[in-house]
């Protein structure tokens, strides 16, 4: 139930960040989103998002943070065993699920779906 | 007359008027609202991540794969029947920052652009709104994992 | 061989002020047609427009060639209630909101009457009206119509956002228009006149947002209305009605504020809007509606009708348009805007 809950609060934060920069500033969405997946990426340099991963579980999964997690970390892996060429053959192997999801789902959706009239 | 390189304090004093009659969002509301929301994602996330642990005896960390690719289905499929986008004007962030709003970018400018055909509509356009995530994501972790890389 | 002491001497006879023409024999607009789509029909205004369609794709297999429709079908209205065909037209004057006025092209094309383009976003309406009466005024033609159309699908996947994606609009943002208009103009006949034509100069007064086009707008609209007001020494008080073409809620009350700070004068006794006249209160479009087809549908189907009835019995037509591009505000430019004014009387 914990789980959930710390779920539930630190995605919901992530969300309220957001919220705040679209309203308070003049920043895009495209603006915000880079930046929250960079700033993942950062994190995971850190050591950082691990931990919060370990604490909140999904609620730092699903926000696009993740995304830049997850590149950082596949990069950072691979480096540590390959050195620098790590760095390029690792980039992709922990988020090419969810980019090959994204296109395979985004591709056969396009076709299946037709916009509004 | 004037570009954005130089404002001229006529351009100045108008701005200032104008900010004047400009509207504030309803800041709390969609502060509460979003908040609400990126949790109720997270939540089904974090259910999502626990069901394919168990069904397919995966570590949670390696369930949070099949769990983000099933919330990137569900947001294809609510941008598809048209009712993502009447949710995100409640929700804001609170679905625009899960991978939700990856997915509902790609799946909305697809089919927007599907009519200038399957190349240059769909192939195309698909990464408009997406593509800078992609980027900015993948240039920090090229920087990040370079710069621990030399200085191990 | 003309210096410019003779130029001087003899100006051209029918241009008052600084922007300001007014005809001779002032052009009478004897016929319009309007067609809007379903959100517009349901709006306070539905009952007066022509045709409402079922839908904003109208049968068509794009959006585009939807709005195309709608602007021939406007045309072709026009044409019946007038009792001429397109053969009767000298020319058209058309315009809207794409890239390389492609609705216009197209619907010139199907209509067949030699064609100028015009670009003046959601001023073509009055830009249309004023250089339609100096062709006609000028004895250059004796049938001319006037046309334009806007289509919210198609502006907003050219300026902004794909239909499905889920953005969080502002509360200052306006609704593009689905709707079209065409009018003929006609040197001899029965309908409201075209009398004065102020033409606008492009206005920039530092309004970046493309959300907030009401705001950039009204600066262009002070400066036509004040140019006019002062070429023809009229005070707003000689007005029936000011309509603006698009300005909506926030626009409207920046031009009331700019008319005292900057002009001395109240407009608000006789202002109104057409962005804000063509939604009702309880329909979700942001601040009002905007679009080229917006001002031209609600002063064709509403304003004139209000004229023949004996209601107005002079009105300015004030319509106004932002003339950025999809790339110059990513370039990190302001909003150049206009405004274009015609006086219609009975």
């Amino acid at each position: 139930m914990t789980q959930y809950l710390a779920a539930f609060v630190v995605g919901g934060l992530f969300a309220l960040v957001g919220q705040l920069l679209f309203d308070l500033t003049n920043l895009s969405p495209g603006h915000v989103l880079s930046g929250f997946t960079a700033l993942g990426g950062i994190l995971a340099g850190l050591g950082l998002y691990d931990p919060l991963i370990k604490f909140a579980g999904a609620g730092a999964t699903m926000p696009i943070s993740s995304f830049g997690n997850s590149l950082a970390k596949g990069a950072i892996m691979e480096a540590s065993k390959d050195g620098v060429v790590g760095v390029l053959t690792g980039m992709f192997e922990l988020t090419s699920a969810g980019i090959t999801a994204a296109i395979v789902i985004g591709f056969l959706a396009s076709l299946v779906f037709n916009p509004k009239a | 007359m004037s570009t954005n390189q130089q404002v001229s304090p006529e351009q100045r004093r108008y701005q200032a008027l104008a900010k004047k009659h400009t509207p504030k969002p309803p800041v709390l509301r969609h502060a509460v609202a979003a908040f609400i929301a990126g949790g109720l994602v997270s939540v089904v996330g974090q259910f999502l991540t626990n069901l394919y642990a168990r069904l397919l005896h995966l570590t949670p960390d390696k369930a949070g794969n099949p769990a983000v690719a099933t919330m990137i289905l569900i947001g294809a499929l609510l941008t598809g029947f048209g009712v993502y986008d009447r949710l995100a004007r409640l929700a804001g962030a609170g679905l625009a920052v899960p991978v939700t709003g990856f997915a509902n970018s790609i799946v909305a400018e697809a089919l927007e652009f599907k009519r200038e055909g399957l190349i240059y509509g769909v192939g195309g356009r698909m990464f408009t709104l997406a593509g800078a995530v992609i980027v900015y994501g993948v240039v920090t972790a090229f920087f990040v994992g370079l710069f621990k890389a030399l200085v191990k | 061989m003309a210096s410019g002491a003779t130029l001087r001497a003899r100006p051209a006879p029918r241009r008052i002020g600084k922007q300001t023409v007014q005809f001779e024999n002032p052009p009478a607009i004897i016929a319009t047609g309007t067609v809007v789509g379903p959100l517009e029909g349901k709006g306070p205004l539905g009952h007066l427009f022509d045709h409402v369609t079922e839908d904003e794709l109208v049968g068509q297999k794009s959006f585009e060639r939807a709005e195309q429709m709608m602007l021939q079908n406007a045309a072709y209205t026009a044409l019946n209630k007038a009792g001429l065909t397109p053969e009767d037209m000298d020319y058209m004057l058309s315009g809207d909101l794409l890239n390389q006025l492609i609705t216009s092209s197209f619907s010139a094309l199907a209509v067949g009457v030699p064609v100028f383009g015009l670009y003046g976003a959601c001023a073509t309406s009055a830009e249309g009206l004023g250089l339609g009466a100096m062709l006609l005024d000028g004895g250059f033609a004796n049938y001319v119509m006037v046309a334009t159309a806007s289509h919210n699908r198609t502006a907003e996947r050219q300026y902004r956002y794909p239909n499905e994606y889920g953005f969080q609009r502002k509360p200052h943002a306006q609704r593009t228009a689905t709707a079209a208009g065409a009018a003929i103009l006609a040197r001899n006949g029965e309908g409201p006149r075209v009398t004065i034509a102020t033409t606008g100069k492009v206005v920039d007064r530092g309004i970046k947002d493309p959300y907030n086009v009401g705001a950039a707008m009204a600066p262009a609209a002070a400066s036509t209305i004040l140019t006019h007001l002062q070429d023809t020494g009229r005070r707003p008080q000689d007005y029936d009605l000011i309509a603006t073409g698009d300005l909506a809620l926030y626009g409207h009350r920046l031009l009331v504020e700019l008319g005292r700070t900057e002009g001395g004068i109240d407009l608000e006794p006789v202002l109104d809007d057409c962005g804000l006249m063509l939604y009702g209160q309880d329909q979700e479009v942001g601040a009002g509606a905007s679009g080229s087809g917006c001002s031209a549908a609600v002063t064709f189907a509403s304003i004139l009708k209000d004229m023949r009835d004996g209601r107005y019995k002079r009105v300015l037509v004030a319509a106004t348009g932002a003339l950025h591009s999809p790339c110059s505000f990513q370039q990190g430019e302001y909003i150049p805007t206009i405004c274009h004014a015609v006086s219609l009387e009975v």
